[in-house]
């Protein structure tokens, strides 16, 4: 089988488990929600003096454009990926310097995964296949229960929430070779149902918090712990800043 | 202990704050000998590097006696004399084990924010310059801690002064790799190098040292332009001649077989493009201005090659791209790999091929660092290379010595 080829099925498979992304697609409930906002605002700026019209009609007009177009401009501005089902699409690849079935082992011990994810909480295995998952969320924490759905061992794991679960998601960890002898390449594919739909996802995400974001951090800090044993750092150094180092005269 | 801060654009200050410690077991402290201000301290100076914060220490030049050490460290011991390279570097990621140091992907704490600035993955952390490139704290103080201290500290076991191995830890390698991307044809190639400041001047000694038919240099300050002649570099002054008319002279219309852009992001020059730069960037239009690169484009030899070791941060505007793409030119730049280069390079000092002690104009006590980086910036005083020595006294107003 050709490179050519090989990669072409790897797109392909990228696009089977998304099933078609499509910026910032907004939920019905969203969609019913800004329409009648925008159209309440339409009518309040109904009233009023010239400048008030103009602001709050305008703003009126553009929500109700929105949930009539049922796209969230603020969604597919920050490339928000989403699918016709809702659902929020994430992908992220890193590079490690390590082989595959060493990684695979590492990400395989569920209950170990929270050293590696910083906004997980702890993950208890129930049984071979369930477990039960929490993170940190803006208000407290959020937990589910989830399944795993494909074990390929040194090759790719995938899991699914159980339904009912608060954060409906599921997601596969890729592991396969690095062309050149340059360790591993790791790639994590989620998908999420988001609450508060898109706007939900455009807040989390201006505010750093998105899991996307998150994904980043802890694949890099998965990368650093398994090449380094530990995470450069700078925390603690001297610096001009008061209350930054430690206490101290000169030596 | 002592050290200098970056308190805001045109302000560095002096103040004491506390010593550095042992953050990670890879890491060693040093006790610090002798340090220098660099040519790209003076972008941070005046505000063009992004993600700088009121206290950060500066400084990426600097040697020292290692006076503790964490307990992963294995090559290093309390008392050794080393040389610190400017990039911080894991040594085990796969771009270290290229010697590709200062693309190393480990050593960058702060990455998300180089990757939302710069693209998919960041550079790897260097000393006291920015926290785009990791916020570490720099050498332009009395102690510093090296992270990583096997990767980065080098030994140095001859007894040769600090000022003839303090250069090792940037602006020698800088100019060196400048010069070695040009892919030299000994006896063959003529290299111009634009701007003759202290990795001007290496840029064109390494590139003699790699065996350049002729070496042109170009800047419009006669006493770094002298500086270079006692060499035996050919100078042009800008501010005199053309020097798109006197580099095709002086290459038979071919033009430089290869270019060097030792100046970066804050050029000078001067016609409608170098105006309209400085305008743009008062006005935070573009980020850099470009004279000396598009000069360098303009004036460089079909198949040639723009080599760029000056530093640049952002967007630039009016790229001579199209002269590039018509004469098939190849562009190299980059941090500087300073880790290669070093144990080569202090061979070549140990055999008295080079002593780079040669572009020190000034030496004075760290105290006076706010006074020389306005020197050095405003090129007052003939001021070419400043060495600071952290633990003397300040001698009041520093003169060229």
């Amino acid at each position: 089988m050709t490179n050519i080829q090989k990669s072409g099925f790897q797109e392909a498979a990228r696009k089977a488990f998304f099933q078609g992304g499509n910026g910032g697609q907004m939920q019905d409930t969203e969609r019913v929600a800004v329409g009648a906002l925008g159209l309440g605002l339409l009518i309040l700026g109904l009233g009023g003096g010239a400048g008030r019209r103009l602001l709050v009609g305008g703003l009126g007009l553009g929500l109700t454009a929105v949930a009539v177009r049922g796209s969230n401009p603020l969604a597919t501005a920050i490339k928000v990926e989403q699918n016709n089902a809702g659902q929020t699409l994430i992908s992220e690849a890193v590079t490690v310097n390590k082989n595959a079935a060493e990684l695979y082992a590492v990400w395989r011990d569920l209950d170990k995964l929270p050293n590696l994810m910083s906004h997980l909480q702890s993950v208890v295995v129930l049984s071979e296949k369930r477990s039960r998952w929490t993170v940190k969320a803006p208000l407290g924490s959020v937990s589910w229960e989830a399944e795993i759905t494909a074990d390929e061992p040194g090759k790719r794991l995938a899991w699914a929430s159980l339904p009912g679960s608060s954060i409906d998601n599921n997601g596969e960890i890729l592991f396969r070779p690095a062309p050149g002898g340059r360790g591993s390449e790791v790639v994590v594919r989620l998908k999420y149902r988001a609450p508060l739909g898109t706007a939900g996802v455009v807040a989390a995400r201006i505010a750093g918090q998105e899991p996307a974001q998150q994904l980043r951090d802890d694949l890099m800090r998965f990368k650093r712990e398994q090449e380094l044993g530990f995470a450069p750092t700078t925390q603690g150094q001297s610096s001009g800043r008061t209350g930054s180092g430690r206490a101290g005269g000169a030596k | 202990m002592k050290a200098v801060l970056w308190q805001g654009t045109n302000h560095v200050s002096v103040e004491t704050v506390p010593d550095p410690t042992l953050l990670l077991p890879s890491d060693a402290i040093v006790r610090v000998s002798s340090t220098a201000i660099c040519g790209s301290d003076l972008h941070l100076l005046d505000g063009f590097i992004p993600s700088m914060e009121k206290g950060d220490i500066l400084g990426h030049e600097f040697m020292g006696e290692v006076v503790e050490v964490g307990r992963d460290v294995k090559t290093l011991k309390v008392g050794d004399r080393v040389v610190i390279p400017f990039n911080i570097a894991c040594g085990t990621c796969d771009y270290c084990q290229r010697g590709l140091f200062s693309a190393c992907d480990n050593s960058n704490p702060n990455h998300r924010m180089a990757e939302a600035l710069y693209g998919a993955t960041s550079g790897g952390g260097l000393f006291g310059y920015s926290h785009l490139y990791g916020g570490y704290a720099g050498g332009q103080a009395q102690y510093v801690r090296v992270p990583f201290a096997d990767v980065g500290g080098f030994k140095i076991e001859t007894d040769l002064p600090d000022e003839q191995v303090l250069f090792l830890t940037d602006i020698f390698p800088t100019g060196y790799q400048a010069a070695e991307n040009c892919n030299i044809v000994r006896g063959r190639d003529v290299v111009a190098v634009f701007g003759a400041g202290p990795v001007g001047q290496f840029a064109a000694r390494s590139a003699q040292m790699l065996g350049a038919a002729k070496v042109i240099i170009v800047d419009r300050f006669p006493e770094r332009l002298r500086l270079a002649a006692e060499a035996g570099i050919e100078t042009i002054n800008y501010e005199k001649e053309d020097v798109l008319i006197a580099l095709k002279e002086a290459t038979g219309g071919r033009g430089p077989d290869h270019v060097i852009d030792a100046v970066g992001l804050e050029a000078h020059g001067h016609g409608p493009g170098a105006l309209l730069d400085t305008a743009q960037q008062k006005m935070k239009l573009t980020f850099d201005r470009i004279t000396a690169l598009r000069w360098a484009i303009l004036s460089c030899a079909k198949g040639g090659t723009v080599s760029m070791p000056g530093v640049y941060g952002g967007l630039v505007d009016k790229l001579p791209l199209g002269a590039a793409f018509a004469k098939g030119l190849t562009f190299k730049m980059g941090q500087t790999h300073t880790h290669r280069y070093i144990r080569p390079l202090l061979a070549h000092i140990e055999a008295g091929d080079i002593d780079p002690s040669f572009v020190i104009t000034h030496r004075a006590a760290l105290a006076d660092a706010p006074q020389l980086y306005k020197t050095f910036r405003d090129k007052h005083d003939g001021c070419i290379k400043v060495v600071l020595n952290p633990w003397g006294e300040s001698a009041g107003e520093v003169k060229r010595a």
